[in-house]
């Protein structure tokens, strides 16, 4: 296990070096006319369910609440990219599972609490993103499984202006 | 009391029509000393026809929302002289007046109209300014501005921002989802116009240098973009949908160019778009946080927030060499940078114990100056005449707008009636 994790962060240091060394570049931007105002779609309103009888076939690991796959929230400390300790279970089991099922894709949601400069908290919710997705390469995910997307502090889980509802604002969501 | 009830009146009707949009503008603290000054009432050439607008209360409400100034109520001026040769300087003396506005609205037989003032000092005896602008009719409110930019301009030594526009953004909660729509809105708050209206979040309006045109960052299609929309037509387009972040938009003086943070490479860097060629250079090169970028009033520089220290603070780098200079020392949160017109300081949000605040960072010495008490203020951008910030503080009823001049001595509360407002951006003189 301890050689796992120092494997882990070796790799870690490797990404982090890599993306030092990039160059200046010259590109093309897409622009894109939008006169006619597109439609903001609003498609996560409503979700279906099945209702096949014989469940003991279609039952999923993710259903299963006593499954670490059921963890699907990981809470950061104040203006903290750092996972803690007591998500690894979860990150390990979640990893796992992207292996064992490649067509099988998420999205990491990460969010900030409201303290501070809005952009910032954006850049913030992808780091905390960011941070988890790193962990689920290293634990065999690959990276075409995972979507990243930062609401910074636009999407508060509760909207309290306290030290609970930051406590719960600041989390990256995994959404399959 | 006239005055009051009137504007009480018409306040009303135009919040039954915008009840959502309208600013409430309340001055909370001004100068000790304010300027004494009188408006009198302004002559009409069609007697017994309504006049369109009440100019000496827009004028009025102008100056008196600005702290600076203390004027007298409509129902304590000796008289009411439309002329030079008729203001008999002795009453107002007795009154300890030292300053009077006189004046005139004209309807030209083109169906235009002519605005006329003169600013009298009543010890000196002598007109500080005079002058006849024409209008045309839905231009009166404009002019009305324009004649406080005058007086304000004549009496502090400040340029005024009176004729001038804000942008914000509101959010309102329906029973199952949030409608996020981006307003501007003359600097009194008056003639708010939806420009964009979505269940997605919106965030940093960036006015183009000129006033014709905004940045924002949009969610539609759940990731985050970076539009342009032209304010008087409503056309926009979208500059920058890469994967990852695209937010942060800020306009170059010259308006060619918006510098943006991207993450489309692993991480948030600031980029700058060349809107003419439609080419991308990058411009910061770090691992952790690059974003909130600025563009300094010369064109040269970009001010940013990064962390690349541990904890955010402002950065500035030139954009054809590279080499960042941190410019914020004090404290362990200082983010979100927009520069003074000169060039000579930089409003930010800055964090003491668990409290946000509005301050100043003087580029000059490095000081910086906290301005508001906080404890979850952000967004502060300056006038641009550089003497007051506006800026987003959270209260009781959410988001509230707010402004504080540079010195701290005068606070305005800019409120809505209902629901959030944040995100202002106070938009350049209008030409």
């Amino acid at each position: 296990m301890s050689i796992r994790i120092l494997f882990v962060i070796g790799l870690a240091f490797l990404l982090l070096g890599c993306s030092k060394d990039q160059v200046k570049e010259e590109e093309p931007v897409e622009v894109t006319d939008l006169t006619a105002n597109s439609t903001a779609s609003d498609e996560d309103s409503a979700q279906t369910y099945g209702a096949e009888d014989d469940s003991s076939s279609t039952f999923s690991q993710l259903d299963d609440p006593q499954s670490p796959l059921s963890v699907r929230i990981i809470y950061f400390e104040y203006d903290s990219t750092q996972i803690s300790s007591d998500y690894r279970s979860a990150i390990e089991a979640h990893s796992l599972y992207l292996q064992q099922n490649p067509n099988t894709y998420i999205t990491l949601e990460g969010h900030a609490d409201e303290r501070g400069s809005r952009e910032y908290n954006l850049a913030l919710g992808e780091s905390r993103a960011k941070a988890v997705k790193q962990q689920m390469l290293l634990l065999g995910a690959t990276s075409n499984q995972i979507r990243l997307v930062s609401y910074g502090e636009e999407r508060p889980a509760n909207d309290g202006h306290d030290d609970m509802s930051w406590q719960q604002n600041r989390r990256v969501e995994i959404l399959y | 009391m006239r005055i009051f009830i009137k504007s009480f009146l018409i306040y009303f009707l135009f919040v039954s029509f915008q009840a959502h949009a309208v600013l409430d503008i309340k001055i909370t603290q001004g100068i000790e000393e304010p300027i004494p000054i009188a408006i009198t009432m302004f002559g009409w050439s069609q007697a017994g026809r309504v006049a369109p607008i009440d100019i000496v209360e827009i004028i009025t409400n102008d100056l008196a929302r600005s702290g600076r100034f203390n004027v007298m109520d409509a129902q304590d001026l000796p008289q009411n002289p439309t002329q030079f040769d008729a203001i008999n300087f002795n009453d107002w003396r007795k009154l300890g007046m030292e300053n009077i506005v006189i004046g005139n609205l004209v309807l030209t037989d083109s169906g235009n109209y002519d605005v006329s003032f003169r600013l009298v000092d009543i010890y000196r005896k002598k007109q500080i300014a005079g002058f006849r602008i024409p209008a045309k009719p839905g231009l009166l409110r404009r002019v009305a501005h324009q004649v406080s930019d005058i007086i304000f301009e004549k009496l502090t030594g400040i340029e005024g921002a009176f004729n001038t526009r804000v942008a914000y953004i509101t959010v309102k909660k329906n029973k199952t989802k949030k409608i996020h729509t981006l307003y501007i809105a003359d600097a009194d708050g008056y003639n708010a116009k939806m420009l964009l209206e979505s269940p997605e979040p919106l965030l940093s309006p960036s006015w183009s240098y000129d006033g014709k045109k905004i940045a924002y960052v949009s969610f539609e299609g759940k990731n985050s973009s970076v539009f342009i929309q032209d304010i008087s037509t409503g056309k926009r387009v979208r500059v920058s949908k890469f994967e990852g972040i695209n937010s942060s938009p800020s306009w170059s003086p010259d308006g060619s160019r918006l510098a943006v943070t991207l993450s489309k490479d692993g991480n948030t860097e600031i980029y700058v778009i060349n809107l003419i060629t439609k080419s991308l250079k990058r411009i910061t090169n770090h691992d952790g946080i690059d974003t909130e970028p600025t563009w300094s009033p010369d064109g040269q520089k970009l001010a940013f927030t990064s962390n690349r220290s541990g904890n955010p603070q402002i950065y500035e780098i030139a954009i054809n060499e590279g080499k960042p200079k941190r410019l914020s020392f004090e404290g362990t949160y200082n983010a979100r940078a927009r520069y003074s017109p000169n060039g000579n300081s930089i409003t930010l949000v800055h964090a003491s114990g668990n409290s946000y605040h509005i301050a100043i960072l003087d580029l000059n010495n490095g000081y910086i100056n906290i301005l508001t008490d906080g404890p979850l203020d952000e967004s502060p951008s300056f006038a641009p005449n550089g003497s007051m910030v506006i800026y987003a503080t959270t209260g009781r009823r959410g988001g509230q707008l707010a402004a504080i001049s540079v010195d701290g001595r005068i606070k305005q509360r800019l409120g809505l009636h209902q629901g959030d407002v944040r995100e202002p951006a106070w938009g350049p003189f209008l030409k």
